[in-house]
């Protein structure tokens, strides 16, 4: 029985240990990042949420200025969070589109006159459709879209206020 | 005082398996051996210590002792006698203390039971045994402390979730946990055996009850534990290949494959060193599963105290058991002798072929269970299913069970395939016509689920086999046994089989009166209440179910339940069971048209899965019971059967042979 | 362990209905049958570890929703799996694609089957020299 095999499990045992080691010392991030980065928006028209915002389509995105595209919900917590920063962001002439996911009219129109409206646009989604298609797995996220409609940039979560001057930037590099 | 009487216990439990290591390795060297006789009752009085602390740990939560940490962390004055014992376990620390006590236990038991096998192996055994236990007891009484004092003490405790007040699952987890820690025994006798370069057939006949008891345990806790997520899920689905059901299934396929090697060892005193092997392999998946539930490393519907910093102490308590008796393992293993020889078509050859493929399976899961970590690292994200696991463990289960079935029917030593080839046209028909059955009548059903039914035939006919021509009345324990469990396995992939073959789903929007058809069963939903428990409100329909052209009215009452604190929301289903399947009822929300959402299942022949589950634990526990009587009986035999010169024995000495 | 949360945490959660078909089934049992066999094998995005056909969550729902329609509509499952890959890499099937970094997952059966062959051969093949010797 002098063979090599007898080391089999042990050698097979390190490899075990290395593969638990480095799960332990480099946790995996859980979040499930777009893979649409780099890549065009896909083509969707959504229908109007409130009455007095405009809604939202995919040929919005085409006129040679970057936008945020904004995945919100009247019953999404951390939207609340993100709304005085999304407005600070609207406030520095950043045209922001919402989306409002699985949501009734009246409810967004609340939302919107507690939180604030820093919407240019807002279009109406109840079956998370726009998300499949931009590969975003929850509420709020935030897309940076470039002037000629190509996705530049994802946020994943509520934007606070150390991300505002990161996301001006990026719509910067998005011209 | 009594949580400090506890931790003063505990204390000296450990100090106690710091003296059987150390003592008992001097007492193995040349000149320590006047202390070999010391070694068992250190051993008996440490696992007594810790199991009363242990007991003394249930007290604490059975008087709802707020001043304790662990208790008011778990358990609240209001609940029920039973999960106030369950809280005891059903928590990090708690369920350490319960790995050392089932392992001070298991030690006590070996030190006072065990009588046949050499005495310096038993010693280095109990010292291996110690060695291990200390890792955990460094574990508890540096990190995970079970006593400490909360002060000051809170006027009430936080309670326990609510999902978890269950009958079955405040006894699902410790039944895993014995099987997990009982194979800890199986290890030290490796080790043990190992150092003293006595791996024989005494070895095996002491290893054999322990490692049985813990399989039987795992048998029943996997099928308890893929019943639970049957009817609690509320999705009809019974096993996900989630992370922590592969954890339990993992020790379990190294558990079944050592079963049968240990076998070999015990009566043919063969397989040596491979045995040695699979009894380090076994307790080390299920240190691994230990490892992987804890460390919250993998993505799991079942969390279960989930720390990354035990995840790092129980990977270095997995390095230095586990990585340390590899290594003795690959030192030792080239000088234990090779066993008695045999040919590959033979008993042994049959069961070899087997271990090798459930070893093949392990493989697998294991592989597929860690493969999402191995590609995080390198940044990309995968997810390993159903999809991988079914097609690619069937590569190997499929071939293990034609050889399942015939290995019990060869003779040991060498087999000339002439009585075997008549016996087994009988499986080899049923499965047969389980084939034609099949495509006649049930049309167009998928490969795998095919190839079970088939398989499943053929099995359970083989698998009776083994008592053709017996005097009934004479066959010994562990052979019904070995039948019961080999047809409960026939059994239970007949289950799956038809669960993935035969299922018919409807999903409904019922209004009131509205009668809906799902598969033979016409079902009518009458109304829907709200009804309230202890700590959880919930909205109960009433369905009337009929089957066929029958009269008989069954009523149904699915509920959608509300927990108010954490505020969660559970399904119970309402199950039927008929003796041909189950028809299995989820009442979902109310739409805004006022109608229903149902989802109904019927699901032919579905509880076989763990009819047969209870088989194999069944057959476990009998030939448990058969092999541990008859090996006390036969002190004074020799340590192994010789056999007759297998040239061309008569067929009775074959038959002979099966025991 | 199965200690276990099968749960739904019941706050921040919409009050819209389900979409159309995320509790309904098609009208044509094949087609129901290759959308149920596809939402077996894709991963629910909010969920931690089930597929979304064994999930409550809105997200699972409004999943099959799409899985549904687009089957209903005479795509092939493949092109839907394909499409949400595309969309969330890997992750988001169960079935895992032989890719640059998967094949492992798939030589392994056979690395398995080539070791335990080579070992059956050599234990074997000693035994049986041996034996015919004796």
């Amino acid at each position: 029985m002098k063979h090599w095999a007898i080391w089999l499990p042990l050698a097979l045992f390190g490899v075990l240990f290395a593969v638990f080691a480095s799960g332990l010392i480099a946790p995996g991030d859980r979040t499930i990042v777009s893979q649409m980065i780099g890549k065009p928006l896909p083509d969707f028209d959504l229908p109007q949420a409130v009455p007095d915002r405009p809604a939202v389509a995919r040929a919005d995105f085409a006129d040679g200025k970057p936008k945020l595209l904004n995945v919100f919900a009247s019953w999404c917590v951390p939207c609340v969070a993100e709304a005085p920063y999304l407005q600070q962001l609207a406030d520095a002439g950043v045209p922001i589109y919402g989306v409002a996911i699985r949501d009734r009219s009246p409810d967004v129109q609340a939302f919107l006159a507690r939180n604030g409206n820093p919407y240019a646009r807002i279009g109406a989604d109840d079956v998370s459709k726009i998300q499949f298609d931009l590969g975003s797995s929850g509420v709020p996220e935030t897309f940076v879209i470039d002037g000629k409609g190509i996705i530049r940039y994802q946020h994943i979560g509520d934007i606070r206020p150390e991300h505002v001057p990161m996301i001006l930037q990026k719509l910067k590099e998005a011209q | 005082m009594i949580a400090e009487i506890a931790l003063a216990l505990l204390w000296l439990a450990a100090a106690l398996a710091v003296l059987q290591l150390g003592l008992g390795s001097y007492a193995l060297t040349a000149r320590g051996a006047e202390f070999l006789r010391a070694i068992r009752p250190i051993a008996v009085v440490q696992g007594l210590l810790v199991a009363t602390a242990f007991a003394l740990l249930i007290v604490l939560f059975l008087r709802t002792d707020l001043s304790v940490k662990l208790v008011a962390a778990n358990s609240h004055s209001l609940k029920p006698i039973i999960y106030k014992v369950a809280g005891a376990w059903g928590n990090h620390e708690g369920s350490m203390l319960l790995w050392v006590t089932v392992m001070g236990l298991a030690g006590s038991f070996v030190a006072l039971l065990e009588r046949r096998l050499n005495e310096r192996t038993m010693v280095a055994t109990l010292a291996g045994q110690a060695f291990v236990s200390l890792g955990f007891y460094a574990f508890m009484l540096f990190s995970s402390n079970p006593f400490e004092r909360l002060n000051p003490a809170p006027v009430e405790g936080n309670g326990l979730n609510p999902l978890l007040q269950d009958p079955g699952l405040a006894f699902h987890p410790p039944t895993l946990y014995i099987g997990y820690v009982g194979l800890s025994i199986a290890f030290s006798f490796a080790i043990g055996a190992l150092v003293t370069r006595d791996v024989g057939p005494a070895f095996a006949r002491a290893m054999r009850p322990w490692v049985m008891g813990a399989w039987i345990f795992l048998t029943l806790g996997i099928t308890a534990g893929s019943w639970w997520a049957y009817y609690e899920l509320g999705w009809g689905g019974w096993w996900f290949w989630d992370p922590v059901e592969n954890a339990s299934l993992m020790p379990w396929l190294a558990a079944t494959a050592l079963l049968h090697s240990v076998s070999v060892l015990a009566t043919r005193n063969a397989l040596k060193a491979w045995t040695v092997m699979l009894a380090v392999v076994a307790f080390s998946m299920s240190m691994v599963g230990t490892f992987l539930v804890r460390s919250g490393i993998l993505t799991s519907v079942h969390a279960f105290a989930v720390d990354p910093e035990r995840g790092s102490f129980i990977l270095a308590l997995l390095a230095i058991y586990i990585g340390g008796a590899l290594a003795l393992f690959g030192l030792r293993a080239s000088t234990v002798t090779e066993g008695a020889r045999f040919h590959l078509f033979s008993r042994e050859g049959a069961l070899v072929m087997n271990n090798v493929l459930l070893v093949g399976v392990l493989g697998i899961v294991l592989m597929g269970t860690l493969y999402p970590l191995v590609t995080e690292a390198f940044g990309t994200k995968v997810s390993v299913g159903p999809p991988y696991f079914n097609p690619v463990s069937a590569i190997f289960v499929f071939p293990m069970l034609i050889i399942m079935a015939a290995g019990p029917l060869m003779r040991w030593r060498s087999d000339n395939g002439r009585k075997l080839t008549n016996l087994m046209a009988a499986p080899a028909l049923a499965a047969a016509a389980a084939l034609a059955l099949v495509v006649v009548f049930a049309g167009d059903i998928n490969l795998l689920p095919l190839l079970g039914l088939v398989f499943a035939a053929g099995l359970a006919i083989a698998s009776v086999l083994p008592l053709w021509k017996r005097n009934l009345r004479r066959t010994p324990a562990h052979i019904y046994g070995m039948v019961i469990a080999h047809l409960g396995i026939a059994v239970a992939l007949a289950g799956m089989a038809s669960e993935s073959a035969f299922n018919t789903e409807k999903l409904v929007a019922s209004e009131f009166g509205q009668s809906h058809k799902v598969g033979p069963w016409n079902i009518e939903l009458q109304g829907v209440k709200p009804v309230a428990g202890a700590n959880w409100t919930a909205l109960e329909a009433r369905l009337v179910a009929r089957y066929g052209d029958s009269n008989v009215q069954t009523v149904l009452a699915p509920q959608s339940r509300m927990f108010s604190s954490p505020p969660t929301a559970t399904n119970e289903a309402a199950l039927l069971t008929r003796w041909n399947g189950q028809l299995y009822v989820v009442l979902g929300e109310e739409g805004e048209d006022g109608r229903w959402q149902l989802r109904l299942w019927w699901k032919p022949f579905v509880p076989l899965i763990w009819y047969g589950g209870l088989m194999i634990g069944l057959g476990g526990i009998l030939a448990l019971v058969g092999r541990t009587s008859r090996d006390r009986r036969r002190k004074d035999q020799p340590e192994f059967e010789p056999l007759a010169e297998p040239a061309e024995p008569t067929p009775a000495g074959g038959r002979e042979a099966l025991a | 362990m199965f200690v276990a949360a099968f749960m739904v945490p019941a706050s921040a959660q919409d009050t819209l209905p389900p979409a159309p078909y995320a509790y309904k089934q098609l009208d044509d049992p094949a087609k129901e049958k290759s959308a149920q066999d596809l939402m077996m094998t894709l991963r629910c995005l909010t969920c931690q570890s089930q597929s979304i056909a064994d999930s409550d969550a809105p997200m699972a729902g409004d999943m099959r929703h799409q899985v549904r329609q687009r089957i209903e509509a005479g795509e092939d499952p493949e092109a839907i799996r394909a499409w949400l890959i595309e969309r969330y890499g890997d992750w988001v099937s169960y079935e895992p694609q032989v890719t640059a970094m998967t094949w492992p997952l798939f030589a392994a059966p056979i690395v398995l089957l080539l070791i335990a062959a080579l070992l059956l051969r050599k234990r074997f093949g000693r035994a049986r020299a041996a034996g015919d010797k004796s």
